[in-house]
């Protein structure tokens, strides 16, 4: 099943021309610089901008075809869609606030009390949006967008107008909707740490077009895009906590078929969680070094090398048996050690260098 | 049309007052069809005074109303449509609830300015009492006549009192309708 998006729109001075295909249910996160077109593809979704040429289908299901004429307005199309800044409807209570879509929707599957509580929100229901905090606020207006029994999520930058503390607030009910929900969800967000807590997909947009989209990991281990380019460029895996090891403080996490170890976790063993390998964390070698700190050498392939001539740095992107880690070095040591695509390599991370990301 | 709806706000009212007699004299445009079809003559009558009236007060309520339509915000509608809320819906359960303290505001002020005017009546209208004498019109009759003041004072302090009144009320009810709209 899949959520597979097309849309052209000429403005007067850019033109946005972007298409993607990415897994049903799950969160897609659309990712990229200010003015990118982000915005423009989450309100054509809603329908709030008509664009020249927009086609959205969900699992097989034609939404919206401009060619074939099929464009619904936004109150027919049922895409829920939650604002940077609430929108709540300040004259009503949040009980009024979370049914006014659910009363002007088909019954569905969504149910008033299972998003009560999946959003923590029950003791909230009789007060008014204007005595909430901004992470309640938030967390109405997405009960509010579900409630609508929408058939697609938008959620543009949801949390940017909320402070660290908030976000994190808001972060766990978001993990706990993403596995409740079988939705697709197209989620706007400048933050890398949003992405890596929720994204399954990732569409990478820059002046209106996609430069490149699939699988979180993927995506984000492609030394040839521009998150690569980032300071904080970073490789994501999925991963499994393998078991403990107390007397040694460790944990072994397996991910992309290798073996990870980070200090001690306080997961049960089979539990699932990402880690965040940082680009610049990680040291290339040819043979593994002895008498040395570190816990993690990770044998891998070469697969592409990339360079980025703003930090006099290549970026170096290594195929794990399922998966791939980046690694920022200098052209110097890609010489030195003879480096080329294909060829074998360790890569040597620190154990606490290494990010663990719960659920 | 917006110039047309504020003309009476910036023209002087006596000239108001007799651009309506020529389009609702009984032998104007307008008037004249009236007095035809449905027999209602409008000059010299309470209803004429009450038309006057209305045309002078009608801007001061249509800035209020626009101001407070306009200081909505447009993204409350937006969420009403992607929740399924059709136009009608939206108008009377965002737009027409959120705009409600400019509206009923807007109500009183122009009352209030209604009972105040005297250009326009005078002209349109004329000044007879019992019909369509204006508090102003009559306090204005009252200082023609000798040893009128003490009753002049009278009518202005009645007038005082409901300006007063209905600046008030309308202060009152923006506030409360505000607190209830969570502002």
């Amino acid at each position: 099943m899949s959520l597979s998006v097309r849309l052209r729109h000429d403005f007067p001075t850019v033109r946005m021309d972007m298409a993607f295909e990415v897994p049903s249910p799950g969160v897609t996160v659309l990712f990229g610089p200010s003015g990118a077109g982000k915005s423009t593809l989450i309100l054509a979704a809603a329908g709030l901008l008509r664009p020249h040429v927009c086609r959205i289908e969900i699992d097989g299901q034609t939404m919206v075809d401009t060619q074939t004429g099929l464009w619904l307005p936004p109150e027919k199309r049922r895409a829920g869609l939650v604002f940077q800044d609430a929108k709540l409807f300040p004259h009503m209570s949040v009980a009024t606030n979370l049914r006014f879509g659910m009363l002007r929707a088909p019954p569905g599957t969504v149910k008033f009390d299972d998003v009560v509580s999946l959003l923590g929100i029950g003791a909230l229901l009789d007060r008014r949006p204007n005595t909430l905090s901004g992470g309640e606020r938030q967390r109405v207006a997405i009960g509010r967008a579900l409630l609508a029994q929408p058939r697609l999520l938008l959620m543009d930058e949801p949390l940017a107008s909320l402070d660290s503390a908030r976000k994190s607030e808001i972060m766990p009910y978001l993990t706990r909707l993403k596995t409740a929900l079988r939705l697709p969800i197209l989620y706007v967000t400048h933050d890398l740490d949003e992405v890596t807590r929720l994204a399954d997909s990732m569409v990478l947009i820059e002046a209106g077009r996609v430069v490149g989209f699939g699988p979180l990991a993927e995506v984000a281990a492609r030394a040839d895009l521009p998150l690569a380019r980032r300071d904080d460029a970073a490789a994501l895996l999925h991963c499994r906590v393998g078991n403990h090891d107390p007397g040694r403080e460790l944990t072994r996490l397996d991910a992309g078929g290798s073996a990870f170890l980070v200090p001690l976790l306080d997961a049960p063993i089979g539990s699932e969680c990402r880690i965040r390998v940082p680009a610049r964390e990680v040291i290339l070698a040819g043979r593994a070094p002895e008498a040395i700190s570190l816990h993690n050498v990770i044998p891998g392939t070469v697969r592409r090398i990339a360079a980025d001539a703003t930090r006099r740095a290549v970026m170096v992107e290594i195929a794990l048996p399922d998966g791939a880690l980046l690694a920022r070095v200098t052209p110097d040591a890609i010489s030195r050690l003879g480096l080329a695509p294909g060829g074998p390599v360790l890569s040597l991370i620190k154990s606490t260098s290494i990010e663990v990301i719960g659920g | 049309m917006n110039a047309l709806v504020h003309l009476p706000l910036v023209l002087p009212p006596v000239v108001t007052g007799w651009l309506l007699l020529i389009l609702f004299g009984i032998r104007g445009p307008i008037g004249s069809l009236l007095l035809a079809w449905f027999g209602v003559r409008l000059v010299f009558t309470t209803a004429g005074a009450s038309l006057a009236c209305a045309v002078m007060t009608f801007p001061v309520m249509v800035r209020s109303i626009r101001l407070s339509l306009e200081s909505a915000d447009p993204g409350l509608e937006q969420a009403a449509r992607t929740l399924g809320a059709g136009r009608l819906d939206r108008l009377f359960n965002i737009t027409l609830p959120l705009a409600s303290p400019g509206i009923l505001v807007g109500g009183i002020v122009g009352y209030a300015t209604c009972l105040g005017e005297f250009g326009a009546v005078i002209t349109f209208a004329a000044n007879i009492p019992g019909q369509t004498q204006t508090l102003p019109l009559a306090i204005y009759a009252a200082l023609q006549v000798p040893g009128g003041e003490a009753k002049a004072a009278e009518l202005s302090l009645v007038s005082l009192t409901l300006a007063l009144i209905g600046l008030l009320l309308s202060e009152w009810i923006s506030k409360r309708l505000n607190a209830a709209l969570g502002r």
